[in-house]
């Protein structure tokens, strides 16, 4: 990471120093009396404590969706927590090739470490690919690229276990019911995740014999499209059991296409977690009995993990040296029972 | 709460058929062979849905539905026949109808109420036809380069309004509308306003001086020009009129989805272009009928009604819609060159 600092990046980075020698000081001072090896010989786990000062490029698409909105928010507002943290964001764009010039530039400003949401993971690997080669780490969040080289750590959630739990909750909620009749409300279809999403859906539903999806329509991630699409399951089924909707965005218009045609005889799963759902969920008053996560706390946690690297530090909690390759996160069920402890989280 | 199953209008419109082809000559009876052309795909249709779902496409309730969702990209949609038919093209009808939606939803959630939103909406709607319009016809610019223009700044502002975020409204006056109790003798209030806006571009079409000049305009501006007609002007209110189209169905889309989200009216101008083109109205201007728009709007919304109720999913849709397109421009090609 050889540049030529700015004046004052030059006095920060000399603050940083010798706030950090202060602090390895202290603790040094503190620590010395009890552990042997965990202070001295490898490398620490990141905590809290002011470190080396890192510059952390991020680089997100459009933020036109309730999700990928909260995405950015989390990750601008986990980087001002740390006093050691500078970040450098691109305006977020859909269009492959405008992404790939934010992150060439990024890559040109040396950045010391990168965070990718790319519009799209294998239209991107190959300027993963470039910023790794230039030396500057890569935590590619969400969306992955097409090969392990052109990221040091890859933190997302999970298409496939969102489906499966979704299909579990319900199997479980109809086990009791002879011949159940289950709807999906998919997301855009010509999306990997989307097709993720359906398999873990249709695996958790095998587990069930009683249980059989008799449709499936494709929205496109829009309460527009959510109502209208919604609007026609609803008429070509006049009678089923349970519903999963991918995404709680397109969910308000599902949800208004259900109060507009007067139905309340089936349960309905969402999906990621939007505040409005959660409200709904604990309200209890709807269809709407639960939403399994995708969590946007995973920019915060991509923060999290490019700060450690950039101090050449491990993850607080394991007992490795260096954070791990991979982290997927877990798509929890959220129902009436522990909305309470999820609602913090839920985007709006 | 049930209302008694009504039959397919067109399946009474057919009749007059067979005494019209031969005698009529001209532009009206080309016009009419298409419309009647156009009548018989959206028949065909209506077998189609009929011997596949029969319960389910021939119910009173299904056909409130595909009425309903016909009405917010049919309101544009008459919109846009008039500005084609002049010549011109409104490529920022989606991102209008996006930008008026969220302005007016966010109005809404600082409680100015359902007039607060409507009044937003149309204003919205109309503010963006006017900078269309003026641009165009007294800044001299293409139609096709100011609206693409509007296109990407109303998105973009849509965008910078709602931050992304999905405005929800909660005035249960607005929201009503929307809702089964508030039909009229079994008509969703949305289908009656773009019934409404549907008679009033018809008459505006056949029987005003405004009209007629529309037509003149893109048929020939220099001798609409000659001919004593303010072609300036004219082009003004013809993309105003656009904009207000729009303005109203932003306001439908907030009482259908009750709410206002950026990535409203995703595509619009190119489903409204589709609907009127198919529905005769010449792309480079001089020719086009309010009635042919409507029709195409409402093939389009069959179609994906009977392929909802088919379970058939979204690829095989859009393949189909771009075969219609194809197949519905050719035959009028080879009626209008017949007569």
């Amino acid at each position: 990471m050889s540049h030529i600092p700015s004046r004052r990046g030059l006095l920060f980075g000399t603050a940083a120093v010798s706030a950090t020698a202060v602090l390895a000081a202290c603790t040094s001072n503190e620590t010395s009396d009890g552990d042997e090896d965990a202070g001295t010989s490898g490398q620490p786990a990141a905590d809290d404590q002011p470190g080396k000062q890192v510059t952390i490029g991020f680089a997100g698409p459009q933020a036109d969706h309730g999700w990928l909105n909260a995405i950015n928010d989390q990750a601008k507002k986990r980087a001002q927590k740390y006093s050691d943290v500078s970040l450098e964001i691109t305006e977020g764009s859909n269009d492959t090739a405008q992404q790939i010039g934010q992150i060439e530039t990024l890559i040109n400003k040396k950045v010391d470490v990168l965070v990718i949401l790319p519009a799209d993971g294998k239209a991107l690997t190959q300027v993963g690919l470039k910023a790794m080669r230039a030396g500057i780490p890569v935590v590619n969040l969400d969306r992955i690229f097409n090969t392990p080289q052109a990221y040091r750590c890859w933190i997302g959630g999970d298409n496939y276990g969102m489906g499966f739990n979704a299909g579990q909750y319900i199997g479980e909620k109809l086990k009791g019911k002879a011949n159940a009749k289950v709807v999906e409300l998919a997301g855009i279809d010509n999306l990997e995740l989307t097709r993720q999403r359906t398999q873990g859906f249709d695996d958790a539903l095998k587990n069930y014999p009683n249980l059989r999806k008799v449709a499936r329509q494709a929205a496109d991630f829009t309460v527009e499209s959510g109502q209208a699409k919604m609007a026609q399951l609803l008429q070509a089924q006049p009678q089923f059991d349970a519903l999963w909707n991918h995404d709680d965005d397109q969910g308000v218009g599902a949800l208004r296409a259900v109060s507009q045609a007067g139905r309340d005889d089936f349960l309905m799963v969402g999906g990621a977690g939007s505040l409005s759902a959660m409200q709904a969920i604990k309200q209890d008053k709807g269809v709407l009995k639960a939403t399994v996560l995708y969590p946007p706390t995973m920019a915060a946690s991509a923060i999290d993990l490019a700060r450690a690297l950039g101090q050449d530090k491990g993850v607080g909690g394991l007992a490795e040296f260096e954070i791990p390759a991979s982290i997927t996160l877990y798509s929890a069920v959220v129902d009436k029972a522990n909305v309470d402890q999820y609602m913090p989280t839920g985007f709006r | 709460m049930t209302q008694p199953v009504s039959p397919p209008r067109d399946s009474a419109d057919k009749m007059p058929e067979a005494a019209q082809v031969p005698s009529w000559r001209g532009l009206l009876a080309r016009a009419d062979v298409r419309i009647l052309s156009l009548l018989g795909v959206l028949a065909v249709l209506v077998v189609i849905g009929g011997i596949t779902k029969p319960d389910e496409f021939l119910d009173t309730r299904n056909l409130q539905l595909v009425l309903t969702q016909a009405s917010v990209i049919g309101v544009v949609t008459v919109g846009m026949t008039f500005v084609i038919m002049s010549g011109g093209i409104d490529l920022s009808v989606g991102a209008i109808v996006a930008l008026a939606s969220v302005w007016a939803t966010t109005v809404a959630t600082q409680e100015y109420g359902f007039a607060g939103i409507l009044f937003t909406a149309v204003l919205v709607g109309l503010g963006c036809g006017l900078v269309n319009g003026v641009l165009i016809a007294y800044g001299g610019m293409v139609p096709f380069i100011a609206t693409l223009a509007m296109l990407a700044s109303a998105r973009g502002l849509a965008l910078q309004i709602t931050d992304g975020q999905t405005q929800i409204v909660t005035i249960d006056s607005v929201l009503k509308l929307g809702e089964r109790g508030s039909y009229v003798l079994g008509i969703p209030p949305l289908v009656l306003v773009f019934a409404l806006v549907t008679v009033i571009g018809w008459l505006l079409l056949n029987r005003t001086t405004f009209g007629r000049r529309a037509v003149a305009v893109g048929g020939n501006p220099e001798a609409a020009r000659l001919a004593g007609i303010d072609v300036r002007r004219q082009r003004l209110y013809l993309y105003l009129l656009s904009g207000l189209c729009c303005g109203i169905a932003a306001f439908l889309l907030i009482v259908l989805s009750g709410s206002g989200q950026n990535t409203n009216g995703n595509l619009y101008e190119l489903d409204a272009i589709a609907a009127a083109i198919i529905g005769g109205t010449l792309l480079s201007g001089g020719r086009g009928t309010i009635v042919g728009s409507v029709l195409g709007v409402l093939i389009f919304t069959t179609i994906t009604n009977i392929f909802a109720l088919n379970n058939l999913q979204s690829d095989v849709q859009q393949i189909a819609k771009g075969a219609i397109i194809v197949a519905a421009v050719l035959v009028q090609r080879r009626t209008a060159n017949a007569t």
